[in-house]
């Protein structure tokens, strides 16, 4: 791993502050992503500011009728929060469902979501669920966050703070991970709020994205069968020795089923 | 590189030293205090024989820098027990034949008595999903989760 310096400052303007002060700053969240990228020397930064220790950025609320999840949120925390599971079940399923308990423990939705790995399961919960990603400058809707292979529409610097979640008035969650590591080969989070049905679909793409004509057959009738006849085209899916195009497009089907019973289940 | 001045309490003891800021809390652990119980397999994040506990929570130490734990108290292997006072999960393993070459082990541990923790009478799913984590190249895990259906077993009784 090439050396750096550390920061660690306990509060977000500090953090800020640091990160404006270098050429070459990277914030650390749970670091389960990153870490392991420096240690292949895929990664690199002169600064690492460290967010652990800041206490403003962790923590879950029920407000305004939404569920609002601080960005240093572990995945444990918001698998076993009471607020999550009686507001938005399918998305406490979702963290409990990434990769493994010693995960779970460290990693953060703000890690996730910033390092936007084309396998993690938050981006389609944030996208499914049509949050909205609070920054230190900006909110950002699910929609324009996500914008490519690791990409984000995050600017130099620009931190994420808190992520909004509406309350749907249903949503589930389905998922068919890789066996050794819980990334999504596929994964899809469906919800249906006000007449509008989301369908996000992760793993099958260089990033989240929305399945539009699903969208369209469940707004019009919420149940499995509603996606009967849809196929998702294998055009640009990923293809990986876990799994080729025609069968990730396959699997986007059956996990936007699963996911709509999932939610009719809860 | 500049080092950077660090506290940690490992298994009770508080340790003053200063590292290099990409210094892996697994390495600290094991060649900076020489405790190396903590095993290190794949130092990525996969295997999970370096897992210690962090304030009371498992974290993989090959994933965690040691200025990171900088405060915090780290349960590692050698708190657990002894071989003349073991440790019920450590009991039970020795009982169960839950390892063969061993390397797993420190971290199968570390793991087993945060499930033991959160949930003292967990089913065969249970445990699998929690040491969903934690690789074993020898045993097919059928002695391990043995083990800890045991621990969990020799640990109620020890409460009752």
């Amino acid at each position: 791993m090439y050396p750096f310096t550390y920061h660690r400052p306990d509060s977000l303007d500090e953090a800020r502050a640091r990160l404006a002060a270098s050429e070459d700053g990277r914030p650390l969240a749970g670091g389960m992503s990153l870490m392991p990228t420096m240690r292949f020397r895929l990664a690199s930064c002169a600064d690492l500011v460290d967010l652990n220790a800041i206490e403003e950025l962790a923590g879950i609320e029920r407000r305004n009728g939404q569920i609002r999840i601080g960005a240093m949120t572990r995945h444990a925390a918001v698998a076993a929060s009471p607020e999550v599971g009686e507001a938005i079940p399918a998305l406490a399923a979702l963290a409990a469902s990434i990769g493994d308990v010693q995960v779970r423990n460290r990693g953060t939705i703000g890690g996730s979501i910033c390092f936007a790995d084309p396998a993690a399961d938050y981006p389609a919960g944030v996208l499914g669920l049509g949050a909205t990603v609070n920054t230190d400058r900006r909110a950002v809707a699910a929609d324009d966050f996500f914008t490519g292979l690791y990409e984000t529409a995050l600017e130099d610097g620009e931190l994420v703070t808190s992520v909004d979640f509406p309350i749907p008035e249903r949503a589930g969650w389905a998922k068919l991970g890789n066996q050794a590591s819980r990334f999504a080969v596929v994964a899809v989070m469906v919800s249906l709020a006000g007449g509008a049905a989301r369908v996000a679909v992760t793993g099958a793409r260089t990033h989240v994205f929305r399945a539009a004509e699903m969208e369209a057959a469940l707004a019009a009738n919420f149940a499995a069968e509603a996606l009967d006849g849809i196929a998702m085209p294998s055009e640009g899916l990923n293809e990986d020795l876990h799994a080729d195009r025609d069968y990730r497009a396959h699997l986007v089907g059956v996990m936007a089923k699963r996911a709509v019973r999932d939610a009719l289940a809860r | 590189m500049e080092r950077e001045s660090i506290s940690v309490t490992v298994n009770g003891r508080t340790y003053e030293r200063a590292v290099e800021p990409r210094r892996l809390l697994s390495d600290f652990l094991r060649d900076d205090l020489r405790l190396t119980g903590t095993h290190v397999g794949c130092e990525h994040g996969v295997c999970g024989s370096c897992t210690v506990m962090m304030d009371g929570v498992t974290a993989r130490s090959c994933l965690t820098f040691a200025v990171m734990a900088d405060g915090a108290e780290i349960e590692t292997i050698e708190g657990l027990g002894s071989a003349d006072a073991m440790h019920p999960v450590q009991q039970a393993f020795w009982e169960k034949h839950g390892l063969q070459c061993g390397f797993c082990t420190p971290g199968m541990l570390m793991t087993a008595v945060e499930l033991l923790k959160r949930n003292p009478d967990p089913s065969v799913d249970d445990i699998r999903d929690a040491i969903s984590g934690n690789l074993c190249r020898c045993t097919g895990y059928q002695t391990i989760v043995d083990s800890i259906r045991h621990a969990a077993k020799l640990m109620r009784e020890d409460g009752a």
